[in-house]
């Protein structure tokens, strides 16, 4: 960066945790002349090298697309999932958010179904777990009709396109005050429940998903929308309605 | 050791693949269950692949680094799939799709591998409706298509800029359902460090837990490679973060060849760079070539207000906007193959019409779609790229033309593999981006998603057996026990301990900048012998100093950042020689590899006569020459013409 | 159905449909409030009507059955999401604006309209119960008994009067149907959406409906007891 532009001037406040088991804590640091054209996560890459040169180690956190498609960044920043812009993920949220002199504080995602691994990085492994109980068409490779065989009408394709977009990133359940996974869920049962390949064993996929979410100690959804709000890819909540309405078909069935 | 035998089967092209399927060997039922395969990465290929194999009755190992096989890098494609389905009526067809690939690729691809490619291309789409994944639909409930670069016809499925996505969602769906019904046992956040060769043959990995440390070793009858290309190399690229070229380069080292490293793709359409501390460049489709029109100022003191923010994109009338694109190559247009769109980008911007405030960007204007189709229907064909780069950049693309500027982001070259996706050690396979096969010198647009998913569903299940079909008698080894396996991961800790042990000043990312701008400045969009020297020279100096100099915080034990990008970085700048001595080598200009010894008129000249043929590279040994091996490419059913983009005939 | 109620959308529904029970009710009350405001014997003949019909007291039975399910499923949930949330909170949290502050503080609205609750019954239902079930109905406590309130204890239309002229008793009962109110906004469009009944576009029509739903209801209770408040205040 040439000498003339001057950047912002941070104080960050970030959560420190040495693995699951150690009690973790706050630690305060400066960052000093952050062009606000950097994104949130090159900032955290200049703290990193910067504390590499003073021979500490860096900041653990998930991050790896960094163009807000793989799910894999989190943090909560300054009391928000993916911090403070909207319909974004972290590594796409940018320094020009920020003003200079300002506190930062960076925590990971706090909720019981994804215990810390390290400093801002955490465990969820249990959205994979969910999937696997049931959030898939069970069709194998080979054998399929061909692709035109079954017309789609145009709006269910494309609210099942608005449910499919879920990245997984567990902002859902982060920003829930009941950790409540049901976001998440319900964005891949409306996905299939909307479309007639998947309809063939909705009932079975809603049952089998929410058995695995209840099992897994996620909360229960008490519709106060901070999910939809916070969710990156804008899944709406009316895929939890859809969730709900397969779940009692299903439970009506037998 | 001439071992560059493709086995490309028998017969006309159109009947190969099925002969082939129709003669190989297979192995039974209950035979299956007693063979393990391991998969390495679950991306596109990978995840399709492990799925697949696991359906068939195999007991399949997935690993990958991520934290879930969801956020494997095919996620980030955007644009769409190709097909051969010509839904559309325009003429389209698995030969015109073979060929367009064949040209768009320069004739550096293996022709009965690419013809497969596009055969099964139908059977993707098919698939993939099937397990539920929302592509675009007509009003009709039928299936829409767009255009992509390269092509005269409309192929391409997608779903909405999100295709690579969605389909990686449905290959991940097939594979947890697997991992449900326990024929797939899951290694997230865990990286292949090596593999273990017993009398010859590959028979497993050595892996390390990126949560624990732990190193240990996995059994399995053979390996799938599936594990993405090394784009990463120019440290700057559109690949993730995480990207790495090290499984194949760990690979190459146990006597696997590496083909055609130098064919890397430069993308044209990606979001310009803005500062030295950027991570990574993001890319915008280049579906967006359809619609958007590129150009840049025809006063060069235009481009020099722009640049010093004198004056906007906006201010510029029509009649002094140079649609170079459009004027070089009237048949395509803005739709050239990414190598060309690319270079003629880089060709205006060295020639001073840059735009952008560093002098690096052209311009990608929709005003002239919006004309057209309305904002409405441009919103809805890219609304949520232009939410993107707006997010970026600031700048609203509906009323300001995009920035764009050319990015590395995809690799032709990889791993060596014949016909049956067989690397040149016996046991271990590659596919997807992490092989050589399918693209030439230069991919096309909307088949990179077509071939992971084609080697991953339709080619490994089925040849991957005719390896296996008289492994089931080969009882299962334990690692604890088995001295190769033991071996190999004492050497795995001493390597490690190596990396820890150096000691240095200098963090890895600084050294793996430095590394990437030796790579673009002098192995990039134009390559010279002179350059390319001194990069196998100044890549060489690097690698000393990384060994000398690194300093990786932290512990072995335990999560370990530093050390995981160390152990990518080390392997790099092994990689980044082999792709500059590859490029030195070839001495002609095709598909991405551009050597400005050999033009014409400033187009690329492809040297048929002697370059004909793929370039595949056996290690030799640390700090020796690697040898070339050749396996020459003999077109058969195809007329090799110059790729000519400016009359469609 | 098997484990269909030990489900977390099970008990949600419970929720939902004890929840829509009660609504019901509310409704049921609010008219039958507003008699008042036009006839207290009118009043009092609903109430006595009321009282003396078998079904009349099944329904309470009914309706104390579905007030004691909401209760206690509520406070399972609460507890299962407490525990779901882990035992580390958020240093700092600014939930984005649009998040309803009802919507996060149900249980804690449920509370006040349960203590509300306790004050409503001990002033008016137990009173009316028990002087009806002591027989005494035409006695009236001694503290109670003002010059020209000579009235049974029976008598609802009376205790209104009584209590509302009152204007700490107007206070308190206003402070609780604005809880009430709040409870009933989110809870009836919440009621919708737990059922399934609810889409994209239909999530914002239920939010209006409930809003105006539950201020006519809230509105027509704080009717009857202003409306009783200036009847009485100057008596």
């Amino acid at each position: 960066m040439s000498e003339d532009i001057k950047g912002l001037n941070l104080t960050l406040k970030v959560w420190r945790q040495k693995d699951r088991h150690t009690q973790g804590h706050f630690e305060t640091y400066q960052v000093s002349n952050v062009s606000t054209e950097a994104s949130f996560l090159e900032m955290m890459d200049i703290l990193n090298e910067q504390l590499i040169n003073n021979g500490q180690e860096p900041v653990a956190f998930d991050h790896d697309c960094r163009e807000g498609i793989c799910g894999a960044c989190s943090l909560f920043i300054n009391g928000r999932a993916h911090g403070p812009d909207d319909d974004i993920t972290t590594c796409q949220l940018h320094m020009r958010k920020f003003h200079d002199g300002q506190t930062i504080t960076v925590e990971p995602w706090r909720s019981g179904g994804f215990p810390i691994i390290k400093d801002l990085m955490v465990d969820r492994s249990a959205y994979d777990k969910i999937m696997q109980a049931g959030g898939f068409v069970s069709v194998s490779t080979g054998g399929v009709p061909d692709a035109n065989a079954i017309p789609i009408p145009k709006p269910d394709a494309d609210e099942a396109m608005d449910a499919a977009a879920c990245i997984g990133c567990g902002a859902c359940a982060a920003t829930c005050k009941n950790g409540s996974a049901m976001l998440f869920v319900s964005a891949k049962v409306s996905q299939l429940a909307l479309l007639p390949q998947g309809k063939v064993e909705a009932a079975r996929r809603a049952k089998a998903m929410v058995a695995k979410m209840d099992e897994l100690g996620f909360g229960n959804c008490t519709n106060t929308g901070a999910c939809e709000l916070e969710c990156p890819k804008s899944v709406s909540i009316s895929h939890i309605a859809r969730l709900n309405r397969e779940f009692l078909k299903a439970n009506l069935k037998d | 050791m001439a071992n560059l035998d493709s086995k490309i089967p028998e017969g006309d092209l159109k009947d190969k693949w099925s002969n082939y399927k129709e003669h190989q060997h297979l192995v039974n039922p209950a035979n299956k269950r007693k063979i393990d395969i391991i998969v390495v990465g679950t991306g596109l290929a990978g995840g399709a692949a492990a799925a697949s194999l696991a359906e068939m009755g195999f007991k399949v190992k997935a690993f990958c680094y991520q934290d879930s096989p969801r956020r494997a890098h095919s996620i980030a494609a955007q644009g769409g799939i190709n097909a051969a389905k010509n839904y559309p009526n325009d003429g389209d067809s698995v030969y015109r799709l073979f060929y367009d690939t064949i040209k768009g690729g320069d004739y550096r691809a293996r022709e009965a591998n690419v013809y497969r490619l596009a055969e099964v291309s139908n059977n993707i789409i098919d698939q993939c409706v099937a397990q539920g994944v929302p592509f675009a639909r007509e009003y009709g409930g039928l299936l829409a298509n767009r255009s992509f670069g390269g092509a005269l016809v409309s192929r391409t499925f997608y779903a909405r800029g999100q295709t690579g996505q969605q389909l990686l969602l449905g290959a991940y769906s097939a594979l947890s359902r697997q991992v449900g019904l326990k024929n797939v046992e899951l290694y997230p956040r865990t990286e292949m460090m090596d593999l273990v060769m017993v009398d010859g043959r590959c028979r497993g990995i050595v892996a390390r837990n990126l949560i624990t440390g732990e190193v240990k070793a996995y059994f399995a009858h053979c390996v799938v490679l599936a594990t993405g290309g090394y784009g990463n190399v120019y440290f700057l690229s559109t690949n993730a973060m995480g990207s790495n070229g090290s499984a194949a380069m760990k690979a190459y080292r146990k006597g696997a060849y590496f083909a055609n490293p130098c064919m890397v793709q430069i993308h044209p359409t990606c979001i310009p760079q803005h500062g030295d501390f950027q991570s990574k460049l993001t890319l915008m489709s280049e579906s967006l070539r359809n619609d958007g029109r590129i150009w840049v100022p025809k006063k060069k003191e235009d481009a020099e207000k722009l640049r010093k923010g004198q004056m906007k994109a906006s201010d510029i009338p029509d009649e002094d906007r140079y649609f170079y694109l459009e004027e070089r190559y009237p048949a395509f247009g803005n739709l050239v193959p990414r190598d060309v769109a690319s270079r003629n980008a880089k060709e205006r911007c060295d020639a001073g019409y840059g735009v952008n405030s560093t002098g690096k960007a052209v311009f990608l204007d929709f005003k002239y779609a919006i004309q057209r189709l309305g904002k409405d229907v441009v919103e809805q064909r890219y609304g949520n790229l232009f939410q993107m780069y707006q997010k970026i950049t600031d700048t609203d693309p509906y009323k300001e033309p995009m920035m764009i500027y050319p990015a590395i982001h995809y690799t032709m070259g990889g791993l060596w593999v014949d016909y049956e996706l067989s690397t040149t050690v016996p046991g271990l396979f590659a596919a997807g981006e992490a092989n050589f096969s399918d693209h030439g010198a230069n991919r096309l647009g909307a088949s990179a998603l077509m071939q992971g998913l084609a080697d991953g569903y339709f080619v490994l299940p089925y040849t991957i057996q005719e390896y296996l079909a008289d492994q089931f008698n080969v009882p299962r080894m334990d690692p604890e026990k088995q001295p190769e396996f033991k071996k190999a991961v004492e050497d795995v800790k001493a390597y490690i301990n190596k990396l820890m042990n150096v000691k240095g000043k200098e963090s890895v990312d600084s050294i793996h900048k430095r590394l990437g701008h030796i790579m673009w400045e002098n192995v990039g969009m134009a390559r010279t012998k002179e350059s390319l020297e001194r990069a196998i020279t100044e890549i060489q100096a690097l690698r000393k100093e990384f060994w000398s100099n690194v300093f990786i915080p932290g512990d072995v034990n335990g999560l370990n950042v530093e050390l995981e990008k160390a152990n990518r970085v080390a392997d790099f700048l092994e990689l980044g020689e082999l792709i500059a001595r590859d490029a030195l080598h070839r001495n002609e200009s095709c598909g991405g590899h551009f050597r400005e010894e050999s033009q014409d008129n400033g187009e690329a000249k492809r040297d048929d006569e002697h370059f004909m043929y793929v370039g595949a590279w056996e290690y030799k040994g640390e700090d020796k020459e690697p040898e070339l091996h050749k396996e020459d490419l003999n077109y058969q059913f195809i007329k090799v013409q110059t790729r000519n983009y400016k009359t469609g005939k | 159905m098997k484990g269909f109620f030990k489900s977390s959308i099970g008990k949600k529904f419970i929720m939902s449909i004890t929840g829509c029970f009660l609504v019901l009710f509310l409704t049921f009350h609010m008219c039958m409030n507003l008699v008042y405001v036009f006839s207290a014997e009118g009043y009092n003949m609903v109430c006595e009507f009321l009282g003396s019909n078998w079904y009349a007291v099944a329904g309470t039975m009914i309706l104390a059955l579905g007030f004691v399910f909401h209760i206690v499923y509520a406070t399972i949930l609460t507890i299962q999401n407490r525990k779901a949330r882990g035992n580390d909170r958020y240093d700092n949290q600014n939930l984005p604006a649009g998040v309803e502050w009802s919507s996060k503080n149900m249980y804690v609205l449920g509370a006040i309209v349960f203590l509300g609750l306790l004050l409503h019954f001990s002033q008016f239902w137990a009173k009316m119960m028990f002087a009806e079930l002591a027989g005494c109905e035409g006695a009236v406590p001694d503290k109670f008994a003002t010059p020209g309130w000579e009235t049974a204890s029976t008598d609802g239309a009376a205790w209104i009067g009584f209590y509302f002229s009152q204007w700490h008793n107007v206070l308190l009962y206003l402070v609780w149907f604005a809880a009430i109110w709040l409870h009933l906004n989110h809870g009836f469009w919440s009621m919708f959406q737990t059922l399934g009944a609810s889409n994209s576009k239909w999530i914002p029509r239920l939010k209006t409906i409930g809003t105006v739903y539950s201020s006519v209801i809230i509105g027509g209770f704080a009717l009857v007891v202003l409306v009783a408040f200036f009847k009485n205040c100057g008596a």
